[in-house]
């Protein structure tokens, strides 16, 4: 499948149907610091995401500084 | 993984909550939240103007979303912080966002208050550029609500940005900072407006959950000089101690508020006295905006 990240904007490709679980676990990413999105719809950790399919890996860390966001 | 709610199938799991939520009851339990911190620090009213600081990015236009759904009367303040590209975008974002709803948005260039763009304002001062930055933004938004006649400025601090912000207070013992955090500031002098974070019981992935799936356009690229502050060090850290036990930010924020913020208060009141240049809110005799702003334009003729 294909893993979409950001910030930079790259591709990484993990093969075989995996659950969401172990594909963030194989980038080593914690997964309270990003939403995964699979088209339309996001998609929880438990969930399979098979060899064809894109998802990305969507940040949501934001900020530096102080005040409006 | 199945709704807490329905036992429709979940799209999101709350580990800190021990749930999981399919997209309506998500959106609801986001809603409720924001309904339960504006009620909890009677942040403010339906009779009042709310003037909503936003950023293009998504914890700002999430809260706009849910304050216009629930029929708050909101204008939108975008500070143009002149920061390239970044700028550009995210305030297209603020306006696409404004004229599909139809509600107002006040847009405040910080080039032609302080007299230069934030990279120029931190390679004049030789500053971290978050520095001119969140103070020219504070100033702002506070002289933009005067002049509007509005008695409130509503900003999208979340839950993490929150605990990120009390993190670095407490790893520097900064006990003057301590007391000034909280979900809402009292106004404490009539030409200070009231500053209220509706949005502090919610996790920043809880405002991009919201935001995507209300279908929100806003800029996922960051500012370029987030990097390397220190706050999303901050972030790092205490999003670690969230994977290992969840929960953690939430207990040290609301901790912090509800049982140590109060021994932080000082007893003294501090004076406040009007600037002598432009009339807002000092400690001193000249503001620190003006401040920033004299050397601005020392700098940038010379
Ligand atoms: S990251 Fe710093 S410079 Fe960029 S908008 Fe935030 S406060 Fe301003
Ligand atoms: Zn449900
Ligand atoms: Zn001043």
């Amino acid at each position: 499948m294909k893993v979409i990240l950001r910030n930079p904007r790259r591709e990484v490709d993990v093969a075989g149907n995996r659950r969401v679980k172990e594909i963030l676990r194989e980038l080593d990413i914690i997964p309270e610091t990003v939403l995964v999105i699979c088209g339309d719809d996001l998609v929880t950790a438990d969930q399979v995401v098979r060899e064809g399919d894109t998802i990305e890996l969507r940040p949501v860390m934001s900020g530096g500084g102080a005040s409006s966001r | 993984m199945k709704c807490r709610k329905c036992g429709e199938p979940a799209v999101l799991e709350l580990r800190r909550h021990n749930a999981a939520f399919c997209a309506p009851d998500f959106l609801e339990f986001f809603r409720n939240q924001v309904r339960e911190a504006i009620r909890k620090h009677r942040m403010f009213t339906r009779d009042e103007t709310v003037l909503v600081a936003v950023s293009g990015g998504k914890d700002s236009l999430a809260l706009w979303d849910v304050l216009i759904d629930d029929g708050y009367r909101t204008t939108g303040l975008y500070l143009d912080l002149g920061i390239f590209e970044y700028s550009v975008e995210s305030k297209a974002k603020c306006e696409k966002f404004a004229a599909a709803r139809g509600v107002p948005l006040t847009v405040s260039a910080v080039r032609d208050e302080v007299g230069a763009p934030v990279p120029v304002i931190k390679d004049v001062t030789r500053r971290p550029p978050c520095s001119g930055c969140g103070l020219s933004k504070r100033y702002l938004m506070n002289k933009v609500a005067l002049e509007q006649g509005m008695l409130v400025v509503a900003t999208g601090h979340n839950l993490d940005d929150e605990a990120a912000t009390l993190f670095g207070s407490v790893m520097h013992w900064r006990t003057d900072a301590l007391p000034r955090q909280s979900p809402a500031l009292a106004s404490t002098h009539p030409k200070l407006v009231r500053r209220v974070k509706p949005l502090y019981r919610l996790s920043e992935r809880e405002t991009a959950a919201f935001a995507f799936l209300r279908k929100i356009d806003y800029i996922v690229e960051e500012c370029p000089f987030a990097k390397g502050a220190t706050s999303i060090t901050h972030k790092e850290i205490l999003s670690r101690m969230e994977d290992a036990s969840p929960g953690a930010k939430h207990n040290f924020l609301f901790g912090f508020l509800d049982r140590a913020r109060p021994a932080f208060e000082r007893a003294e009141a501090l004076v406040l006295n009007e600037c002598a240049r432009c009339g807002q809110v000092t400690t001193g005799t000249i503001c620190a905006f003006c401040k920033l702003a004299d050397q601005v334009k020392r700098r940038v003729v010379s």
